[in-house]
């Protein structure tokens, strides 16, 4: 049976409401790893949680991304494993160099709370596979440096790469400035990698897994965990999907 | 007139801790081969550009504004101010 991992540093504090969605909601074989005990060849995909890794020291993420556990994720990502971060856990994919550009301070200089709408731009990711383009997606953000940032050549690459996965946008999927909440670069909420198995996003999918939890009724969140539960259970899908 | 640029350091004085200074030593620093690093302070750096007649009178206007609008908070800060090439 697969097995996936829900990586645990010092601050992180999403870690139970992942492992919840992956446990109870997908019904994967999930556990939560400590970094000191991390090791890539014990598990099929990791997740890295929000929170707070070091009490956000130096930046947000760079404390946890030269731990050694990070090594393995590494590792992971390079094998086509699926590796999803979420919020903290994006920001130490992008300082541990995995995703490229950074995360900075809010446009706003305020902590954001709220639920936000995202357009999909991308379904040709493990994780966005069962999506449609232009599909809405009801997420909540919750965020102190959450504005995606890169020069103007980083930029042109991940559009060429087709890396971005996720831009905030209105309920109609319009991407305007007025949806944009904390000054991200067009709009940028999520991206992946160049391969597709690794995906960044400063909203929280788990957060969105269930109805009970969605001021919308709504569960959109869930697309994230399931396409990479079918993904692992070698389902539907084929990686020539969208290699 | 001209412009003169002066750099202003706020940090805690040294009886305060600053647990963000050693989470970057121990966790960063320290685990990842650089053993010989003895201490970290971490503070907030302003780049002040003021115009003024000369150094001194930058320098005096800078001083006053970091004491009388309080860029640093003297229970716990220090406060440094440097001058630095436009």
């Amino acid at each position: 049976m697969v097995k996936v991992a829900v990586l645990q540093f010092p601050g992180s504090n999403c870690d139970l409401d992942t492992l919840y969605v992956l446990r109870n909601v997908i019904k994967l074989d999930a556990e939560l790893v400590w970094h000191r005990e991390f090791k890539a060849n014990v598990y099929d995909a990791v997740v890295l949680p929000g929170g707070f890794s070091y009490g956000d020291a130096l930046r947000a993420g760079v404390i946890a991304a030269y731990s050694p556990a990070m090594k393995h994720v590494k590792e992971m990502a390079r094998e086509g494993k699926p590796v999803l971060g979420i919020c903290n856990g994006f920001q130490i994919l992008v300082e541990a160099g995995i995703l490229p550009g950074a995360l900075v301070r809010n446009d706003t200089l305020t902590f954001i709370c709220k639920w936000v709408y995202l357009r999909l731009e991308n379904n040709k990711t493990v994780f966005t596979w069962k999506g449609k383009v232009g599909q809405v997606l009801a997420m909540p953000i919750a965020h102190n440096e959450g504005k995606y940032f890169n020069d103007e050549k980083g930029l042109k690459e991940l559009y060429e790469n087709e890396q971005v996965v996720f831009r905030y946008s209105n309920i109609n999927g319009e991407v305007t400035p007025e949806a944009n909440p904390n000054g991200s670069l067009d709009n940028i909420a999520g991206i992946c990698n160049v391969e597709r198995n690794v995906l960044g996003l400063m909203p929280h999918p788990e957060r969105a897994a269930e109805v009970i939890l969605s001021p919308y009724r709504t569960k959109d969140g869930l697309l994230i965990f399931e396409a990479m539960a079918e993904f692992l259970r070698g389902k539907g899908v084929a990686t020539s999907r969208w290699s | 007139m001209g412009v003169y640029m002066l750099e202003v350091v706020v940090e805690n004085k040294s009886a305060a801790k600053d647990p963000e200074g050693e989470t970057i030593m121990r966790e960063l620093m320290h685990r990842n081969g650089f053993e010989t690093v003895r201490k970290v302070r971490t503070g907030k750096y302003l780049r002040i550009e003021v115009e003024a007649e000369n150094k001194e009178k930058a320098r005096e206007i800078v001083f006053k504004m970091c004491n009388d609008l309080r860029i640093f908070n003297p229970v716990i800060h220090v406060c440094s101010i440097r001058e630095a090439d436009v």
